[in-house]
């Protein structure tokens, strides 16, 4: 029973940076129609970002107000860098969808190089307080402390996203962009705007996700955000296209199916993930595109 | 103008006089529907297009649509994820909303403001496609046939309502149905093979001859 409770913990924890990359990727290709590879890439930049913050806030005596405030330099360091890309790189290529992968894909791999360029590619290891180091028993689980404040996060990022996109006015333009864009903006509305919104929001759910990888698998490395990205990609396929409630589903249960299946069949997890990946598509083939909120 | 690298209008060239409505006519597939979509940038094209003197070409639709130009797609193209509301919502532009006219032209939209337009029937859609156009005051309405699949009754609804609305705002409308071209329409444009072949007053679809000829219909 321990076991199964410290899997399915951890499975959320996972489900919450799955959800945090997809979130963005899915809002931006439901609005704009961009396939973002350069998604994992606004991730790197928000740990890297992050880190090297952390290393440089040496006046900053408190352990977790240090680590705070580099969490926060992160979060806006993946969304100036996703409004720069959007800005760009995407903005004059509208419409050019096959050149908009092309030149998503090639930023990928740059920053990756980038990165590795300038720091290196030996994995980065945060400094974090001792709390995060610790154990929660549930059930007769140790669930580690940091579990808690990736499922926080990610509550709070889908919380947030699903009222601004309810309540405010961009929300409202962005889930009917989803819908057509070519009508929002024959109704007068500036949609590229939104576009550059969408990224920017992506962005900074991918900068956090950055900053929750290092603490989740204990170090950032140059290509974290890539392999993240592959696994967003098929939560975002599986939740609907467009859809952050979808996603928030298919994350939880995409991470959920990993954990179990690479613990009881030895490693199988991300195979078992693809099979998810194919039974979806086989089963709706034609409804792959959710309702925004 | 032009669809998927291929020209299907060009050489098109007609006034739509200020006050009430002036009806494109043609046969399926002439290019009324890219012709509006062309005034308002929605479709790529060359040429020039004045609004009040003003040239609109080279600006971008929502701009085109800020100077006071409203559109009624021929698909309706309502979001339905929103609600009445948010639709309505969505079109507001320089806090100049009529939401008065438009719940005393369209009741029913007032009477249920959080469903879903998803769930409207299709005179209701087109009533709140209407009626999104009507939110803001127009210097010209461009509306691509409002009355298409509609029940007779419904029609006629309609048509009233684009009646009032050609009391006080200039209207440049595609429609099929020449009974309601007849009824709402002071002058008229007939495309044919991407061109104008015919522009003159409503009164001239009373020449059957004329109309066979233009159209390919016998007169209604």
């Amino acid at each position: 029973m321990s076991t199964f409770v410290l899997l399915t913990i951890t499975g959320l924890g996972l489900g919450a940076m799955y959800f945090l990359v997809a979130s963005g990727l899915s809002l931006i290709y439901g609005l704009m129609g961009v396939l973002n590879f350069a998604h994992g890439a606004f991730l790197t930049v928000g740990a890297y970002a992050a880190w090297f913050a952390e290393s440089k806030l040496t006046g900053i005596s408190s352990v977790g107000l240090r680590f705070t405030v580099a969490a926060a330099i992160g979060v806006v360091a993946g969304a100036a860098f996703a409004a720069f890309v959007e800005l760009v790189f995407i903005r004059p290529l509208y419409q050019r969808h096959i050149e908009q992968v092309l030149v998503t894909v090639g930023i990928s791999l740059c920053t990756v190089a980038l990165v590795e360029g300038i720091w290196g590619s030996d994995a980065k290891f945060f400094v974090l307080p001792s709390w995060f180091a610790g154990t929660t028993t549930i059930a007769g689980a140790h669930i580690p402390n940091d579990r808690w404040v990736e499922i926080a996060a990610a509550a709070v990022v889908l919380a947030g996203l699903l009222a601004f996109l309810r309540y405010t006015r961009y929300g409202l333009i962005i889930r009917a962009g989803v819908e057509n864009r070519g009508m929002v903006t024959a109704l007068g509305i500036d949609v590229r705007r939104a576009f550059t919104l969408v990224f920017v929001l992506g962005g900074l759910a991918a900068g956090l996700a950055g900053v929750l990888s290092g603490v989740y698998f204990t170090s950032i490395t140059p290509d974290a955000g890539t392999s993240l990205l592959i696994f967003a990609f098929i939560v975002v396929v599986i939740g609907g296209l467009g859809s952050i409630k979808g996603s928030a589903v298919a994350a939880v249960v995409v991470a959920l199916v990993q954990q179990y299946v690479n613990y009881y069949s030895t490693g199988m997890g991300d195979l078992s993930v693809v099979l998810l990946l194919a039974l979806v598509l086989l089963a709706r083939p034609a409804q792959l595109a959710g309702s925004t909120a | 103008m032009s669809l998927g690298g291929a020209h299907v209008l060009q050489g098109v060239s007609f006034d739509v006089p200020a006050g009430g409505i002036t009806a494109l006519l043609g046969r399926n597939g002439v290019g009324k529907t890219t012709t509006l979509r062309g005034l308002l940038g929605l479709v790529p094209r060359s040429g020039r297009v004045t609004l009040a003197g003003d040239a609109i070409e080279r600006q971008a639709t929502h701009r085109i649509v800020a100077r006071g130009v409203g559109y009624v797609p021929e698909d309706r193209d309502v979001f339905a994820g929103l609600t009445i509301e948010e639709n309505l919502r969505l079109a507001e532009r320089n806090g100049s909303a009529r939401y008065d006219l438009v719940y005393d032209l369209f009741p029913v939209l007032g009477e249920r403001p959080r469903q879903r337009a998803g769930t409207l029937s299709g005179g209701q859609q087109q009533m709140l496609s209407i009626a999104r156009a009507l939110l803001n005051p127009n210097r010209l309405l461009l509306i691509d046939e409002p009355t298409k699949g509609l029940a007779p009754a419904l029609v006629a609804d309609v048509a009233h309502v684009l009646e009032r609305v050609a009391e006080t705002e200039t209207a440049l409308l595609v429609e099929q149905n020449l009974g309601v071209v007849r009824r709402l329409a002071g002058s008229i444009v007939v495309l044919d093979q991407g061109r104008v072949v015919h522009v003159g007053h409503a009164s001239d679809l009373d020449d059957r001859a004329l109309v066979h000829r233009l159209l390919g219909v016998g007169a209604a």
